[in-house]
């Protein structure tokens, strides 16, 4: 956004059309109480080089996963991005283009998203996908809006208590303008406790599980469909994608909505993103999906035409009835999305997510082979992530980290006091022996 | 335009057929031929209960989406789901083959406010 500061000159010219002697004039409608606090402290004014050594100053005290040692997770993961991501991303004629207006005249954005929706489908084994959402969280929000539009008279979703929390912020703030509430499944012991689902989701629009949940378990979702078929609810997963290659995919585990954060698929990690929102569904639910979907047909000539499908309903003819207002999509990160998956192809991305699987049972193996620290959750079984019982807080742990160069892994303690000795620690395939090793040698040094 | 005399009507164009307490619910000859060419109906689910207005689907056309409302209360106990496939049966046969859904009505008085067929034909004039 440009920024042109009026002349005093032009000042006057505007104030004398307006017929009034000051600016404060024109601003007299503003209560003075707000007017009396308000001061503007700026610096003195910088020459171009000085901002620009002021900003690289700022920016180094960023901490990436380049120059530190990451165990980061608890939704964005540190996978390798082949450069090419990177490179193809960037050219301008995909990097400049928005969504146009007009979506069939660009044909090479359509046919993009079209492959991107066909590989999703296979990654979670479902019938359809959309051409992307926000991120994760919103996909998920998302999910819940569609059920309670699905299923007549409900107005409650209920939640497994080990979805990620910042999903959770999210699902809440999008159900606030709705007719619904929240209900929550209790825990057993790092999972989720399915029992009398029958009776807990009479009169619920849908059930939302994510697996691995937020403390890295592989929630029992096998047989969980048949324990509600009494109810109209609908089942919604939320699952890790480069997790989908090996464990049982959405469509395997019966699900009606499958949703995830697509970070892990070629996206770097960044706070507040953009991050990229996947998001299936069955066939039967097509209409009432949100977002946009590219179908392939044919044009005049018998030749291979792409155009958004299903989407004038809702979003332009009927939009009272829309149960999403999302007419947009991330376009960008579901291009790398769609490369990366290309570059992986289905071995790759099966051979990625075994990687992470056996990184993170060695490193496990390791450090509760050190004294005094031991799997919080023992016998449950996890892919990439997994949460460590810890002798010292794990804040405490993740602050030394820090001087160190490493990122330990995430504090739970921040979410609930009863996890302050939880650190849960995520491993994918770019972690070497040589990196495990350094985790659990400095680990060690915590041992009592 | 065709109004079979056996049938009640509402001014929106459904026609409801009446067989003890079951009613049987469907555009009419007028409202399809309005529509033009029906691609898609959204059917209810059979035990979906209703009440007098709430729509029960939808009519995708090719130019046009219309709702399905129901006249009467109750709840669904069949679905046309021959419509699925051939939704065009609504366009060749309204009054038959494209019927809608069935509902077991719970109150019958609202029958009182349907049209007859002469009334219906005045307001398609």
């Amino acid at each position: 956004m440009r920024y042109i500061p009026n002349t005093s000159e032009a000042e006057k010219k505007i104030l004398k059309k307006l017929g009034l002697e000051s600016f404060s004039e024109l601003i007299s409608n503003i209560p003075e109480k707000f007017l009396k606090d308000f001061k503007i402290d700026l610096p003195e004014k910088l020459s171009e080089n000085e901002v620009t050594t002021l900003l690289m100053e700022i920016a180094a005290k960023n901490k990436n996963t380049a120059d530190n040692l990451s165990f980061l997770g608890g939704g964005s993961y540190d996978h390798f991005i082949p450069s090419v991501v990177n490179f193809l991303i960037s050219r301008s004629e995909i990097y400049t283009a928005y969504t146009p207006y007009q979506p069939e005249v660009s044909q090479g954005t359509l046919q993009q998203i079209y492959e991107f929706q066909s590989m999703i489908c296979e990654l979670f084994g479902m019938e359809v996908s959309n051409a992307s959402m926000y991120d994760g969280a919103t996909a998920i929000a998302e999910a819940a809006i569609m059920a309670l539009g699905k299923v007549r008279k409900a107005n409650k979703i209920v939640v497994s208590p080990l979805i990620k929390p910042e999903y959770l912020d999210v699902l809440e703030a999008y159900l606030d303008k709705h007719d619904a509430e929240i209900e929550f499944l209790p825990e057993n012991n790092g999972i989720t406790d399915f029992s009398n689902l029958e009776e807990k989701l009479q009169d619920a629009a849908g059930l939302i599980v994510q697996s691995p949940n937020f403390l890295g378990n592989i929630e029992e979702l096998t047989g969980v469909k048949d324990k509600f078929s009494k109810s109209k609810a609908l089942f919604i997963v939320s699952s890790d994608p480069i997790g989908n290659a090996i464990l049982k995919t959405p469509g395997e585990l019966d699900a009606d909505i499958g949703v995830a954060e697509g970070q892990a698929l070629g996206i770097p990690q960044a706070y507040g993103g953009p991050y990229l929102g996947l998001f299936t569904a069955t066939e039967k639910l097509i209409r009432k999906m949100p977002g946009r979907i590219v179908g392939k047909t044919e044009d005049i000539e018998g030749k291979d035409a792409y155009a958004l499908i299903l989407q004038t309903r809702e979003q332009h003819i009927r939009r009272e009835k829309a149960t999403s207002n999302i007419c947009t999509n991330q376009g960008l990160m579901a291009t790398a999305a769609t490369i990366y998956m290309s570059l992986m192809g289905k071995e790759g991305i099966k051979k990625v997510a075994t990687l992470c699987l056996n990184n993170a049972h060695e490193l496990a193996g390791k450090i509760t082979a050190l004294n005094d620290f031991e799997m919080a959750y023992s016998n449950r079984p996890f892919f990439k992530e997994f949460v460590i019982k810890t002798p010292v807080s794990a804040r405490a742990i993740v602050e030394e980290g820090k001087k160190q160069k490493i990122f330990p892994g995430l504090d739970l303690g921040k979410y609930k006091d009863e996890w302050k000795n939880h650190l849960l620690i995520a491993v994918t395939e770019k972690r070497s022996q040589v990196d495990l090793d350094k985790l659990v040698n400095f680990l060690s040094g915590f041992s009592k | 335009m065709n109004v079979p005399q056996d049938l009640k009507y509402t001014k929106n164009h459904e026609w409801v057929k009446v067989d003890g307490d079951i009613a049987t619910l469907g555009i009419t000859d007028h409202a399809q031929s309005e529509l033009g060419d029906i691609v898609f109906v959204e059917l209810p689910e059979e035990g979906d209960e209703f009440d007098a207005g709430d729509a029960i689907g939808t009519i995708e056309a090719v130019k046009t989406v219309a709702d399905m409302n129901t006249p009467v209360s109750g709840e669904v106990t069949q679905v046309n789901e021959d419509l699925e496939d051939s939704s065009e049966l609504m366009n060749k046969d309204p009054y038959g083959d494209g019927w809608i859904a069935k509902l077991k009505m719970s109150d019958d008085s609202e029958l009182d406010d349907l049209l007859s067929a002469e009334e219906y034909k005045e307001t398609i004039g």
